[in-house]
């Protein structure tokens, strides 16, 4: 999955997340969102709509039960983004 | 890390938000005196942080009516409505809920949360949707997990952000369960009910509105938001509960439609759980009739609310937008948040602390909530010890 749908989700969720941890650690594909950035699910579900807001798709939260990495999240909205 | 290494960091990174072992949540009462006053510690305090909004716990209504049912029925039904534990008082119980909305169904749950559990559980299922706002009680979450629903949240009390959302469900709305609250408990605002029916209506979904913290507290004879906005006919489900202006434990759903009746063969919080005891039903039976005809405890109510309010507006405190029965003063850090809450308890006054991720978007809450039975003047020292504190949590960061 190399399609640049794929390559936008990323950049978009990396800067938002770098910018929600306000940390300068760098954020990969493999990082956790919780036990690395230490997201919290409020901060989780809001990021969440805000992704909802950009590319004007419905994400259920609770598909969020099977992410934890950053590429899962990139996964799970590409996939909903495709279909929509 | 194993399960119980992983409670362990859990507990640390709670500790650490508290430190010196400060018993702020899940406090010891030792004794209670009234429906306004009671012992902690050592200290005779003023409670300011219950949900006894009519101030209705120690009604000798109530009272007799629960020592009577005990008396006749004794302390437990010991099964479920499904099974064993539909007694008179129960059957009757719903069809004074029926009455008091107008509604064909009623079905009274075990508690408020069960009564969210169960309703939504039954109402949707996996491959319908359940549109919610963002800042909506735990029972309004679990009961959407529960049902395996997809779950989609809105911008707390936002309709514009509400209808974006709606749209793009596109023909999924016709299977979506829009879900709203009649007074939010955390800053203590009311939903926009009006616009909330007219998207409903223009697009077609079910609306449920949970009047937990509104029943008692607004309408001409306490039916909730629904009353006040005179929408009652709008809303498809009412849940609610009885722990709070009705001061027992036990929850309800009502709704026109005859459809509510399957829930009582579906709905696992509804039917593997035991009903509420002879004595919790018939308090809640005689608090109910209470509440109906207190409009002369909502004036008093409302004048405490208002009294407070102004008051800690005026001391310079960031509150909820509406004035009423939760009033919640939103602070910057968690450390003030806990200094206030430590300090008005230094001062005989309990109220409750609300901090990250419990309050809204990060927020730290010092919570008060107002009964109609707290008197003007510990209205009064209430509003005057937040005022002289505020200097002292301004200065702290
Ligand atoms: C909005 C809301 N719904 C439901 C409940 C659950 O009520 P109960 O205490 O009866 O379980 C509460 C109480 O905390 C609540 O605030």
């Amino acid at each position: 999955m190399t399609d640049s749908n794929y390559d936008e989700i990323m950049q978009l969720l990396c800067d938002r997340l770098s910018s929600l941890t306000n940390s300068s650690a760098q954020i990969s594909p493999e990082t956790n969102l919780i036990s690395q950035l230490s997201i919290d699910s409020i901060k989780l579900l809001n990021l969440i709509m805000e992704v909802e807001d950009a590319f004007d798709i419905s994400i259920p939260i609770n598909a969020l039960a099977d992410v934890q990495t950053v590429r899962e999240l990139v996964d799970l909205v590409h996939k909903i983004k495709s279909a929509s | 890390m194993n399960l119980l290494e992983k409670i362990d960091a859990a507990a640390a990174a709670r500790k650490a938000l508290l430190p010196n072992g400060v018993g702020a949540f899940g406090i010891p009462i030792e004794e209670v005196y009234s429906a306004t006053e009671a012992k902690i510690g050592d200290r005779r305090v003023l409670l300011l942080g219950t949900n006894n909004y009519l101030g209705l716990t120690f009604a000798p209504e109530c009272i007799q009516a629960a020592h009577e049912a005990i008396d006749k029925e004794g302390t437990g039904t010991t099964g479920s409505r499904m099974a064993n534990g539909s007694y008179f008082g129960h059957r009757a119980l719903e069809k004074e809920f029926a009455d008091f909305y107008q509604c064909s169904s009623s079905i009274v749950f075990t508690t408020g949360y069960q009564a969210n559990l169960g309703t939504i559980s039954g109402l949707v299922g996996p491959g319908d949707t359940v549109l919610i706002d963002g800042d909506s009680h735990a029972s309004i979450y679990d009961g959407c997990i529960l049902s395996g629903a997809d779950i989609i949240r809105f911008k707390h009390n936002d309709v514009a952000d509400m209808e974006k959302r709606l749209r793009r469900l596109g023909s999924r709305v016709e299977t979506t369960l829009v879900i709203a609250e009649g007074i939010y408990s955390m800053l203590g605002d009311q939903a926009p009910l009006a616009e909330i029916v007219k998207l409903k209506n223009q697009y077609g979904c079910i609306l449920l509105l949970d009047e937990a913290h509104s029943l008692g507290v607004l309408g001409e004879t306490g039916q909730g938001l629904v009353e006040k906005t005179g929408l009652l006919q709008e809303v498809d489900f009412i849940t609610g509960t009885f722990s709070k202006s009705l001061c027992s434990i036990g929850g309800f759903c009502v709704s026109n439609h005859p459809q509510l009746e399957q829930l009582r063969y579906i709905s696992h919080p509804y039917i593997f759980t035991a009903s509420p005891s002879p004595a919790t039903i018939a308090s809640t039976r005689a608090a109910l009739e209470l509440l109906r005809k207190g409009s002369h405890l909502r004036k008093q109510l409302w004048n405490n609310c208002t009294q407070l309010y102004s008051a800690l507006k005026e001391a310079g405190y960031v509150l909820g937008p509406d004035p009423g029965p939760v009033i919640a003063a939103v602070v910057d850090t968690p450390q003030q948040a806990l200094l206030l809450w430590q300090q008005l308890l230094e001062h005989n006054i309990y109220v409750n602390l609300i901090l990250p991720p419990a309050a809204p978007e990060g927020k730290s809450l010092v919570r008060c909530s107002v009964n109609a039975a707290h008197t003007e003047d510990q209205i009064r020292y209430v509003g005057d010890t937040f005022a002289k504190l505020y200097s002292v949590i301004s200065s702290h960061s």
